[in-house]
């Protein structure tokens, strides 16, 4: 679709303006949250004195955070961590979690109740039927100083049920690509899958639960290998995520480990998007007569993606175009003024559920395609 | 001077005619969502498509590979020779069904040329290759097996002719083979297993897709049941899964790739030949008889075979073979694809080209060691989406060079200067040993050196293959264990 060809209802276009007017209206806020002496976190704080504008006055809507340089995530390594920190939030209980970290230091950001929030706001858009509230959880993926792993426990306690874990240590599996280890891999692999088995064959009722796509498709094939399935084990409710996600393997998930859409195979699966800095984007249902494109929506106005030209990060491209993905946080615990991200998509327009900008078709940015490990786990 | 011809645009029959490449799974096309263009090398314009698969696919549909022999199983393995027969002539000469097209022989060429770089003429040879190995099964696989009955290998064993019972148990349902990218030539080692009533899962190389699929066609027009094949075109991930979930695959890859499976008897991995001449001490003062020997050992296909002669060995006059060879072999330039004079493959991947000419360069800065091909111009030739290396042949004073156990993907050779007391044990692996001796000690040391895999003693190019014998290892035993198997008639029930 090309912009020329982007056109939306009335309603959806009203929709969008006052989603618009919401997110002007919380970016202020939040810009004076990070900027005030009282509440801002030294962090910004700081910076405030190397801009050459006041975020206090001039920051009046979403398109003036343009003013802030992009935000570099290298500013993430290194401590002192509590730099981070609004005031207004100082004498809260504090997580740290890390991205990266294989060697050298990680790129560390801090939460007070951020990941607890988004993944509320996830467990709203999760069907009943599939995800059904008091289920128990198993959580298939990182372990360690990781969000995704707090996050999918809160969700599931949230949700009235206890969630189960495994043990994963994604920098080892870096190291072990690395080295070239592939048996190494192949066996810490089934290590982390025997768990997953373990705990969904003794009893336990786990109905629902979060995997990254290889680990999800490596489930299945144990299970298979074992003579059962994820629907005999009990599962009715799948989000996934946590690496890259292409249709082809939506496609191979539904169709054939899932033994077709939620209404024929019994299982619900959605993709979802997102990382440490930004929290969790949820996807549009995905169909095989979309050719299981998926399509991702940023809890907006808590953070915003924009797919913006390759050549001008400041300018979005057209519906339907190709550009690199920009990501936005802005909560009272963390600001992020434009991130570019290491992937690039398509842009979205705007629809009932989700009235503002997604992103679909996300994958590697090519410029960096080929220095990044993707999928690791 | 370096023609410029081939800057022209593409012939429009790659362009309108752009083919589909679909996996096969197990006979049955599958419609992937996710496409890779494969482009001709030179203008980087798509020339066809082909959809990808996820290791997942792949581990699917091993699951199910027991399948694929049961239906191989059906026909007898005679029967199937000569299917394979068919299917030889069918690949060589017939309009097929490739991808959502219909292939001719000649699109298939221009096809194979346009995205391995790989002259046409060197292409039609490669598949005359393919095809003779197909059209020779039966003599072939007598030879491989000794002359044994085939169906031996369906029951699992039989009567050998001397009263023994001999047993051979097939160790997989399907061979798997992770294949390379521009090297049409290695075909050969995967087509018996079909009459061997082993079904095939292959990653076809993501240049060279066009052999695997081609071939894969010309079987199942031949009447082989298309149940017995699968074609997953992906990344690492297919291939890594065709590696662990097949009990028997072969992978072609670099010294890295051949070191990473070495020991594994689940994996036949194939990489550099290093293969080699060496002249005796009794023969080396009349080397010019073997001149055009040396010159086809070492040029033929671009020198990127494993068979291409890598290292010519010598107690004497190297330096002088060395000169002679670079007068031959200097002065050759690119040329279109379509030229049938034309010599030299391109490097697809320009980057691989700079790569190996640094090496090349490095190995030139060690003290002994001379390009003796100083004199006949640039060696490296870039393009703007590929690039050329023409050929050098190096002369080194002592097999301590580093030169001396080299090898690169296009006609390089390095000229050791060795006493010929200390050629078999300097030479190092060496794929093809060509010994050009009549001395009968040398002779035999050639024959028991473990270094050399497939030897020719007298004037045989490294080229040259006999198909009638094994190749890095002979295909039967890599797929069937002879075991014991004995048989004794069960005491008769008191009450009969």
């Amino acid at each position: 679709m090309s912009t020329a060809d982007y056109t939306v209802s009335e309603e959806v276009a009203q929709q969008a303006s006052d989603a618009r007017a919401r997110l002007d209206e919380h970016t202020v806020k939040t810009v004076h949250w990070h900027f005030s002496e009282e509440t801002g976190s030294p962090f910004w704080l700081e910076k405030k004195a190397e801009l050459n504008f006041n975020p206090l006055t001039d920051v009046k809507s979403f398109d003036d955070l343009k003013k802030f340089p992009h935000f570099e995530d290298e500013w993430l390594r290194g401590g002192p961590v509590r730099r981070w920190v609004p005031k207004g939030h100082a004498n809260k209980p504090t997580y740290v979690f890390e991205t990266g970290g294989t060697t050298g230091i990680p790129k560390s950001r801090v939460v007070v109740e951020d990941h607890w929030k988004d993944y509320e706001l996830f467990s709203d858009t999760l069907p009943e039927k599939y995800f059904p509230q008091g289920s128990n959880w198993l959580m298939l993926g990182p372990s360690g100083p990781r969000r995704l792993r707090l996050a999918v426990e809160h969700l599931a306690q949230y949700r009235g049920g206890i969630c189960f874990c495994i043990d994963l240590d994604p920098r080892w599996v870096v190291k072990l690509i690395k080295k070239g280890w592939m048996d190494h891999l192949e066996e810490y692999k089934k290590h982390c899958i025997d768990q997953a088995v373990t705990v969904l064959t003794a009893g336990h009722d786990v109905k629902c639960m979060f995997a990254t796509p290889k680990l999800l498709e490596s489930l299945g094939e144990a299970l298979d290998e074992r003579g059962t399935s994820l629907q005999e084990c009990g599962i009715t409710g799948i989000f996934s995520g946590g690496t890259e996600f292409t249709p082809q393997w939506t496609k191979f998930c539904v169709e054939e480990l899932l033994g077709g859409p939620a209404e024929e195979g019994g299982v619900y699966m959605t993709p979802t998007y997102g990382n440490t800095l930004m929290g969790l984007a949820c996807s549009k249902p995905v169909t095989a007569a979309d050719n299981y494109k998926i399509s991702y929506f940023a809890p907006q106005p808590r953070a915003v993606t924009e797919v913006v030209t390759f050549d001008d990060y400041d300018q979005k491209v057209g519906y339907g175009e190709t550009g690199r993905v920009k990501l936005y946080t802005l909560t009272d615990e963390f600001f992020v003024p434009g991130f570019m991200e290491r992937d690039e998509g398509e842009r979205e327009a705007p629809f009932e559920t989700y009235p503002w900008d997604g992103v679909s078709g996300v994958r590697p940015f090519h410029e960096l395609a080929s220095a990044t490990t993707v999928g690791v786990y | 001077m370096i023609l410029l011809a081939f800057l022209l645009p593409v012939p429009s029959v790659f362009i309108a005619d752009m083919i589909t490449l679909s996996p096969l799974r197990w006979g049955k096309p599958y419609e992937s969502l996710d496409f890779t263009d494969v482009v001709h090398f030179d203008t980087g314009e798509p020339i066809a498509r082909v959809g990808n698969v996820g290791g997942g696919i792949v581990g699917r549909d091993m699951r199910k590979a027991h399948k694929a022999r049961e239906a191989l199983l059906q026909f007898s393995a005679e029967d199937l020779v000569e299917r394979c027969k068919r299917a030889a002539v069918l690949f060589e000469s017939a309009d097929l069904s490739v991808g959502d097209s219909l292939q001719s022989v000649d699109q298939f060429v221009h096809q194979q040329s346009a995205s391995t770089g790989l002259p046409e003429h060197m292409c039609r040879s490669n598949m005359a290759k393919n095809s003779f190995v197909l059209s020779n099964i039966d003599q072939i696989l007598n030879c491989l097996t000794r002359g044994l009955d085939l169906s031996i290998f369906s029951r699992g064993y039989g009567e050998e002719g001397r009263g023994v019972i001999v047993s051979y148990q097939s160790q997989t349902p399907v061979l798997g083979a992770v294949l390379p990218n521009n090297s049409p030539g290695v075909h050969t080692l995967w087509l018996p297993a079909i009459p061997l009533q082993v079904g095939l899962a292959l990653k076809p190389g993501s240049q060279e897709p066009w052999t695997p699929y081609r071939m894969v066609s010309a079987f199942i027009e031949a009447g082989i049941p298309a149940e017995a094949f699968g074609l997953y075109p992906g990344g690492h991930d297919a291939g890594g899964a065709i590696m662990t979930k097949t009990p028997r695959s072969m992978i072609f890859g670099s010294a890295q790739t051949v070191a990473q499976h070495e020991g594994n008897p689940r994996v036949q991995a194939h990489g550099p030949g290093f293969s080699k001449v060496l002249i005796g001490d009794d023969v080396v003062d009349d080397w010019e008889n073997y001149l055009d020997l040396l010159v086809e050992s070492v040029l033929s296909n671009s020198g990127r075979s494993c068979i291409n002669c890598s290292g010519i060995w010598a107690s004497r006059h190297t330096r002088e073979i060395a000169a002679a060879i670079a007068e031959k072999i200097g002065t050759v330039d690119v040329l279109p694809p379509s030229d049938p004079d034309a010599q030299l493959a391109a490097f697809t991947v320009p980057a691989m080209a700079n790569g190996t000419y640094a090496m090349v360069q490095q190995d030139l800065a060690e003290s002994g060691v001379e390009d003796m091909t100083a004199d006949f111009g640039e060696k490296l030739v870039e393009r703007e989406h590929c690039a050329y290396l023409r050929p050098m042949v190096v002369h080194a004073d002592s097999p301590d060079r580093q030169v001396a156990s080299k090898e690169y993907m296009f006609p390089f050779v390095s000229v050791v200067e060795c006493p010929q007391d200390q050629m078999l044990k300097r030479i190092g692996s060496t794929l093809v040993g060509t010994v050009l001796t009549q001395d009968p000690k040398l002779i035999h040391a050639a024959g028991s050196s473990v270094d050399i895999d497939r030897v020719n003693i007298g004037p045989i190019p490294t080229n040259r293959l006999n198909w009638l014998q094994p190749h890095e290892g002979n295909l039967i035993d890599f797929l069937y264990r002879s075991r014991a198997y004995q048989v004794a008639d069960m005491p008769v029930p008191a009450h009969a």
